[in-house]
């Protein structure tokens, strides 16, 4: 669900499809008949948004039927957990859960607590607050409990307010009809799902669930991984072979990305980022985001050997380890706070690396407003992208709404090398880090990133060298001491991995995470990376083919942490240590050798602690978890089928309808998700909500995606000559019966509108695309316009880009922006020509009363 | 009469290599191009943008000069489950409200999205082969079929002989391009780049005879999983090209992915075709001779 | 590399409409792939028709002036001869002109193999090129009486395979209306053959000399007609690919000529030089409209995949 792995990952496709020929049953559940539903043994079609109610359906039916993995539930998950008196769930307060306070359209979140515990927040404050993420907003990774276990557990689960109750009650209105009449697909495919899913679960036999973009960029884009966890817990299926929620990420290295990241909140291992208020010493940041049980009870150790990693021997006790000097975090600085700031004036200057978000950003227009208020802009790229030409080179050029002399922004363009011409690791979805050689040099200007940041480093350096200032200090102290190879000076990748792997004193390098200390003796870049050099070996480089080794293949380059394959592997055995069966064995506990064993992976879990072991009372960090509670990464060891901290948008999924939709929301009258960011301004309206009028005009749903041809924005494939030609023109997706409604010619031309703008596709009709029968007695057909996004102004095949089409907003969480669903119109022909495109534009604002 | 050119294994005697050749799986092929790409890669095949099709997600539209592999795109309507017991009156009322959008396709019919990656088809009897006049087209020690760029002539016989259409002239000087099944990787023991790309392995490379078995083996599995119109294509020596060294795995009828269902290397008749090309040779010289012979100034 | 126009595909791509409308899987139909050709249309251009025509004059005259020879009408050999040589002269150059280069031409004589009619045909065109040549030469200017002798029978020989083995060379391929045409289509341009060089030479000769090539244009422009006819019948549904477009066109072009030229040679052509030198153009705008109407049918027969699949279908099927 919510992916297209066989055209967006083919390669991983593989293992499907060799799944599949050893008797795996394939489903696929998306709006859209893709290249993956071909190979799927069926195909279930479901409107767009429409996800947590299908996966809410699946957790009903599965409490409906008494098809959970009962042990695993008792003992692995939080279902027992009794939750506190005060909370109320979305059902009983009309969509809005417990805590919700109106005036800040925030939630309060202390009433979702386990009962008799605090949820640990932020500096002490409860509310959320938007500008940071769930996790920032309120403490990282769980509350505090003193041994590890909240205090009060119904092991029978039937205490009414324990979280298994609490589930049932919450997706009881999930039945198939409404499933159904909301999703628009038959109540028989999605009873095929659920039934072949509990079929295939239990002690027995596992299944997957892959989802990727096509969840998270929704405003429910973390309740939908939410509901899907939860369905998962509820089976078994996590922790186990053959089991797990497999996120595939949007590109190569994504996940790298994130674990090293280029985010704004998190520090390299998912470590939050110091509030200046809040943080005010290293000890103040451990104790409000470090719960003191599970393995965040060693933040201390990990934060410090971070610090030693960056400013070596500048770190001291003394001076906190140099905490003073990380930037501390005042607001959300998130990909479109930023853009938005811009387009307010109160941004200087961008480097834009590797991205091109004048073609990949939603409100494409809005993003090139923004950048033209920039007094410079850097883009290193293979090519001048739509981005890095946007002052010369776009549609309101075109319209005439804009002139290349007056964007004042001075443009810089550094040509990058090719992933091919420079060394260092890919990280793919399953945290497995493989190394790669450069194949060649980058022809002429074109530098590798670390070229490229190490010497922009080195000169801000310099320029620095004589300064007294403090501010100075944290550049100068920095670490940045790399051996440099060939004419270009290129600073040695594998060096730069050592630091992220970790050394102790003598620079030993680190086996584990377990070996950090918060005394300033080990150095780390990245705590859940320790021991990618562990005996002074890349472990990432290892490429020991399978057919030497057995399927788990440990030896094939390297997986966080510690070279854990499955996360929480402890989960593969029951309680007593013993695997669940001997069909799904894979980590068991060796009571002879009082170890963790199994089929060759690494235990993700300290490995001579025995299933019997309970806490003492002062134990803290991993040695508060018990032996029998797989989850370690959190405060209280086990699997979170309610959440009572990190998430601003409720403690458990709820259906909320996308931002646009042409449905009212048939669950409660709440009809969008309540904590999504919104920006409704001039530049990116709003379409109205159903049932207040006016939602006539944008009558379809419209959904973007990518096509295997391409990559992302095009920088990388429209300059391609066999890539381009493979999809040289735009297009969009349509049913015969919508293109027989609007008059839309195959192969011929349409144009799209939506209150942001109008573009102009080739149109590809198609079975693929079908209307969806939405609501029950009668259902009416909901059409739905689909648009791979592409294309731009730019390149060897050019085209409009869908992304011109969607607005901005967010999921509160994670601000991701919903590029999967919207509305829009679609008219046959090709869109209007300079200002009458603005006429057309502003002409469906008037008719939908949206033109303020 | 029969005429042949077959050279090969005796000409190559003990270099001749076992023959080599591609089994096509279409049932694992997800429409990946990656074979387009990556034979356009290696054998450095020009770029050839034809703009958009509205042929599905196929844009190239068919083998050619520069084209070796081509991915087909086939979107189908599958009928009623006809497990379900449906009776046409029902199934009639089922496909109605589905067009209308008020049911899901599942509950009227289904889609079948058919993709198939086509490339030469190394014949064992190859027209393209046989019909050539200057022996630019000859067959290697693999057994494969490929055209020599320095030898070709521009001359274009091969092109209307290939009876599945594959060889073409390329614009710039008339000579004639196809797959040459990576001679240059074979003769380094790597296998072809499509294959080698291929992610799920519906392109599998490897000895004929060991392709063929495994060929056997999976069609009769997908038979037994009720894909009753699973076959293999050009797998039988007797055919009319006499089998080919690229085969393929196919879920309906050769002509839905472009392929001539019962193909005939036409030099086969040109026995009966010189036979009759003699006869009116003969006759035209009759026709003269009773024309100037039999009668006055 | 171009991109295609986009105002210029739509037509083409409501042509073939059947994304649109999938072909529903389990019915039979005329099936194709998004109606594209199964096959590649012959790349030849306009050059090979004209040399199927250039040859079968320059063949079928050969004959005609080497048994004008035998017979001692001295005045038809010598311009049936000049007729041959004239036709023979401009055959090379419109091959080269297909091929690009001349060298090409001279690289087909470097193998000689039985199953590509080309080769057989290059050496049978250049035999009869050389044949022709000498007896011609020796024809006019006396010189090189013992080579000429050796030469004039075998160009009169190799003249007969020139004539018609260039419809070995269409019907050796995979075209449907050529392949299926095999035993006739030889017949066909073995006629034309005649047709083309009794009228030339007819016309070319003062009438009282010319009676032998007005009985042999007459004769034959009845032969190809009646071979044409034959022909096409026995292709069944191939038929219909000489009932449209351009095969048609030049189809009727060609019935029309040789009816009117073997009506007017056979009427005026002994009394009128006039007339037997209309009657002769007509004659040879038949012969050379016939190989053209043939040249576009296998164009036309493999563009359009129902001429590819369907018989082969039927086949299968019994």
């Amino acid at each position: 669900m919510g992916s297209n792995m066989a055209e967006q990952h083919p390669v991983g496709f593989q293992w499907v499809i060799e799944a599949k020929e050893r008797g795996a049953k394939v489903f696929h559940v998306d709006p859209r008949f893709t290249r993956t539903s071909a190979m799927a043994d069926r195909h279930v079609p479901i409107r767009s948004g429409s996800d947590i109610a299908f996966l809410g359906g699946i957790v009903n039916y599965i409490l409906e039927r008494g098809e959970w993995f009962e042990d695993y539930v008792r003992h692995y998950t939080n279902g027992p957990v009794v939750v506190g008196r005060d909370f109320r769930d979305a059902e009983d307060a009309a969509g809005l859960f417990s805590g919700w306070n109106e005036n800040d359209q925030r939630y309060d979140i202390e009433s979702w607590a386990y009962d008799q515990t605090e949820p640990e927040t932020a500096g002490g404050k409860r509310e959320q607050r938007s500008e940071v993420s769930g996790e920032q907003a309120h403490g990282a990774h769980g509350m505090k409990l003193e041994q590890g276990d909240p205090p009060h557990v119904d092991f029978s689960m039937e205490h009414e307010r324990c979280v298994l109750q609490i589930l049932k009650r919450h997706f009881a209105r999930y039945t198939p009809q409404v499933v159904s009449e909301l999703c628009g697909c038959s109540e028989s495919d999605f009873l095929a799902v659920a039934e072949a899913l509990c079929a295939n679960s239990g002690r027995e036999r596992t299944s997957a669930i892959v989802y990727a973009v096509g969840w998270t960029q929704h405003t429910v884009g973390v309740q939908n991984i939410r509901a899907a966890s939860i369905v998962q817990l509820l089976l078994g299926n996590i922790g186990r072979p053959g089991g797990g929620i497999l996120a595939l990420r949007g590109h190569a290295n994504i996940q790298g990305s994130t674990d090293i990241p280029t985010l704004y909140n998190i520090l390299p291992g998912y470590i939050p980022m110091p509030h200046p208020q809040e943080h005010p010493t290293l000890e103040t940041f451990i104790e409000l985001n470090g719960p003191s049980t599970g393995a965040w009870g060693n933040l201390g150790n990990y934060m410090v050997s971070l610090l030693k990693a960056w400013w070596g021997d500048a770190a001291t006790a003394e001076n906190d380890y140099c905490f003073d000097y990380l930037p501390r975090i005042n607001g959300d600085h998130s990909h479109y706070a930023m853009m938005l700031k811009m387009l307010d004036g109160g941004v200087k200057g961008m480097f834009c690396v590797g991205q091109n978000p004048t073609v990949g950003s939603a409100n494409s227009k809005l993003i090139r407003q923004a950048l033209a208020k920039l007094d410079w802009l850097v883009v290193r790229d293979f090519q001048p992208t739509e981005t890095g030409m946007f002052w010369s080179d776009s549609p309101e050029h075109e319209s005439g709404e804009v002139r290349a002399q007056d964007i004042q922004t001075e443009v810089f363009f550094l040509p990058a090398a090719a992933h091919t011409e420079k060394e260092g690791c890919f990280t793919n979805t399953q945290r497995l880090l493989q190394w790669r050689e450069k194949a060649c040099d980058p022809p002429g200007d074109a530098r590798s990133e670390l070229h490229w940041i190490y010497h922009l480093g080195c000169k801000v350096r310099e320029k620095l060298a004589n300064s007294n200032d403090p501010k100075d200090r944290p550049i100068l102290d920095l670490t940045w001491e790399y051996p440099l190879e060939g004419v270009h000076r290129e600073p040695d990748a594998d060096e730069v991995l050592k630091e992220i792997g970790g050394h102790g004193p003598g620079r030993a390098c680190l086996p584990s995470y377990d070996e950090l200390k918060d005394d300033g003796s080990t150095s780390c870049g990245s705590w859940i990376h320790a021991g990618i050099y562990a005996d002074g070996v890349n472990q990432a480089a290892r490429r020991r083919p399978g057919r030497e080794q057995n399927w788990i293949a440990p030896e094939w380059g390297w997986a966080w942490p510690k070279n854990v394959r499955i996360l929480y592997n402890r989960a593969s055995a029951d309680p007593e240590g013993s695997p669940w069966s001997e069909r799904k064995r894979y980590v068991w506990w060796d009571s002879e050798e009082g170890k963790w064993t199994g089929l060759g992976d690494s235990p993700d879990f300290p490995p001579d602690k025995a299933p019997d072991y309970r806490p003492d009372s002062d134990a803290t960090a991993l040695d508060a978890i018990s032996g029998d509670k797989p989850f370690i990464i959190l405060s209280d060891g086990r699997g979170w089928l309610f959440a009572p901290t990190g998430l601003m948008d409720g403690p458990l999924p709820s259906h909320y309808e996308p931002q646009e939709s042409p449905v009212v929301n048939p669950l409660y009258p709440q009809q969008r998700n309540p904590v999504r960011q919104t920006y409704d301004r001039d530049q990116n309206r709003y379409h109205p909500v159903p049932g207040q009028g006016g939602e006539a005009v944008f009558p379809f749903v419209l959904t973007t995606y990518r096509l295997t041809e391409h990559h992302t924005a095009g920088g990388m494939s429209r300059t391609v000559p066999y890539l381009a030609e493979l999809q040289p023109e735009f297009f969009c997706e349509v049913s015969p019966q919508l293109a027989s409604e609007r008059e839309l010619e195959h192969g011929g031309w349409a144009t799209i509108v939506t209150a942001r703008n109008a573009i102009e596709a080739r149109v590809l009709v198609t079975e693929r695309i079908r209307p969806l029968p939405v609501g029950g007695h009668p259902a009416r057909p909901v059409h739905m316009v689909g648009v791979p996004y592409h294309w731009g102004g730019r390149g060897i095949v050019t085209g409009d880009s869908g992304n011109e089409l969607l607005p901005l907003v967010l999921d509160a969480n994670v601000h991701i922006n919903e590029y999967k669903a919207a509305t829009c119109d679609i008219r046959p022909g090709r869109r209007p020509r300079g200002r009458q495109r603005l006429s057309l534009v502003a002409d469906y604002r008037r008719r939908a009363g949206i033109d303020r | 009469m029969k005429l042949s050119v077959e050279q090969w294994p005796a000409a190559y005697g003990e270099d001749a290599k076992p023959r080599k050749g591609f089994f096509t799986d279409t049932s694992i092929c997800i429409g990946c191009k990656a074979c387009e790409v990556a034979c356009k890669e290696w054998n450095q095949v020009p770029p050839e943008i034809e703009g958009f099709s509205g042929h599905s997600y196929d844009n190239s539209r068919s083998l050619g000069a520069n084209r070796w592999r081509h991915v087909a795109f086939i979107e189908q309507r599958l009928p009623a489950d006809t497990n379900e017991g449906a009776s046409l009156v029902q199934a009639a009322e089922r496909g109605a409200a589905v067009d209308a959008g008020l049911a899901s396709y599942q509950e009227g019919e289904g889609m079948r999205w058919l993709m198939a990656s086509d490339v030469c088809k190394h014949c064992t009897h190859a027209a393209c082969l046989e019909v050539c006049p200057t022996g630019a087209l000859f067959r290697t020690e693999f057994g494969t079929v490929v055209v020599q760029e320095d030898v070709c002539n521009g001359c274009g016989y091969c092109v209307p002989a290939c009876p599945f259409g594959v060889i073409d002239q390329r614009e710039d000087d008339g000579r004639v391009w196809k797959c040459t099944l990576c001679y240059d990787r074979l003769k380094d023991d790597m296998e072809p780049a499509c294959a080698h790309a291929c992610p799920t392995d519906s392109i599998q490379f490897g000895d004929l005879g060991e392709l063929r078995e495994r060929a056997d083996a999976r069609v009769q599995r997908l038979r037994s999983e009720g894909q009753d119109r699973a076959h293999l294509y050009l797998a039988d020596s007797d055919d009319g090209v006499g089998g080919a060294g690229a085969f393929f795995l196919l879920l309906d009828e050769p002509e839905v992915y472009g392929l001539p269902p019962d193909p005939v290397d036409p030099v086969r008749d040109l026995g009966s075709i010189w036979t009759a090309t003699a006869a009116a040779a003969v006759a035209l010289g009759v026709g003269l001779a009773a024309a100037i012979v039999g009668g006055r100034k | 590399m171009s991109q295609s126009d986009g105002a210029a595909s739509p037509a083409r791509v409501s042509q073939r409409d059947d994304a649109a409308s999938p072909t529903p899987a389990g019915e039979r139909g005329p099936v194709s792939y998004h109606g594209q050709p199964v096959l590649k249309e012959p790349v030849w251009s306009w050059e090979i028709p004209c040399y199927l025509f250039t040859g079968g004059l320059a063949g079928a005259s050969a004959g005609v002036a080497y048994g004008a020879g035998v017979r001692g009408w001295e005045t038809l050999s010598r311009r049936a001869w000049l007729t041959a040589s004239a036709a023979i002269a401009v055959s090379p150059p419109l091959l080269i002109s297909d091929l690009g280069r001349p060298e090409r031409f001279f690289n087909m004589l470097r193998v000689f193999k039985v199953t590509s009619p080309m080769s057989v045909g290059s050496w049978i065109l250049s035999l009869s090129g050389a044949t022709i040549s000498v007896a011609a030469f020796h024809d006019w200017t006396g010189r090189l009486p013992r080579p000429a002798a050796v030469a004039r029978p075998l160009a009169a020989v190799s003249g007969l395979a020139l004539s018609t083995y260039t419809a070995a060379l269409l019907t050796n391929t995979a075209v449907p209306v050529w392949h299926e045409a095999r035993r006739t289509l030889p017949f066909v341009f073995g006629a034309g053959a005649a047709v083309s060089a009794g009228g030339a030479c007819a016309a070319a000769t003062p009438v009282d000399c010319a009676g032998g090539a007005r009985r042999l244009a007459i004769g034959a422009a009845a032969a190809e007609l009646a071979v044409t006819q034959l022909m096409e019948r026995r292709l069944q549904m191939h038929e219909e690919v000489y009932r449209s477009g351009r095969a048609a066109l030049f189809s009727r072009v060609s019935r029309g000529c040789l009816v009117a030229g073997a009506a007017l040679m056979g009427a005026r052509g002994a009394a009128s030089r006039r007339a037997a030198v209309a009657a002769g153009a007509l004659l040879c705008a038949g012969g050379l409209a016939t190989r053209w109407s043939v040249f576009e049918a296998g164009k036309q027969s493999a563009a359009d995949p129902r001429y590819v699949v369907e018989p082969q279908r039927r086949r299968l099927d019994g």
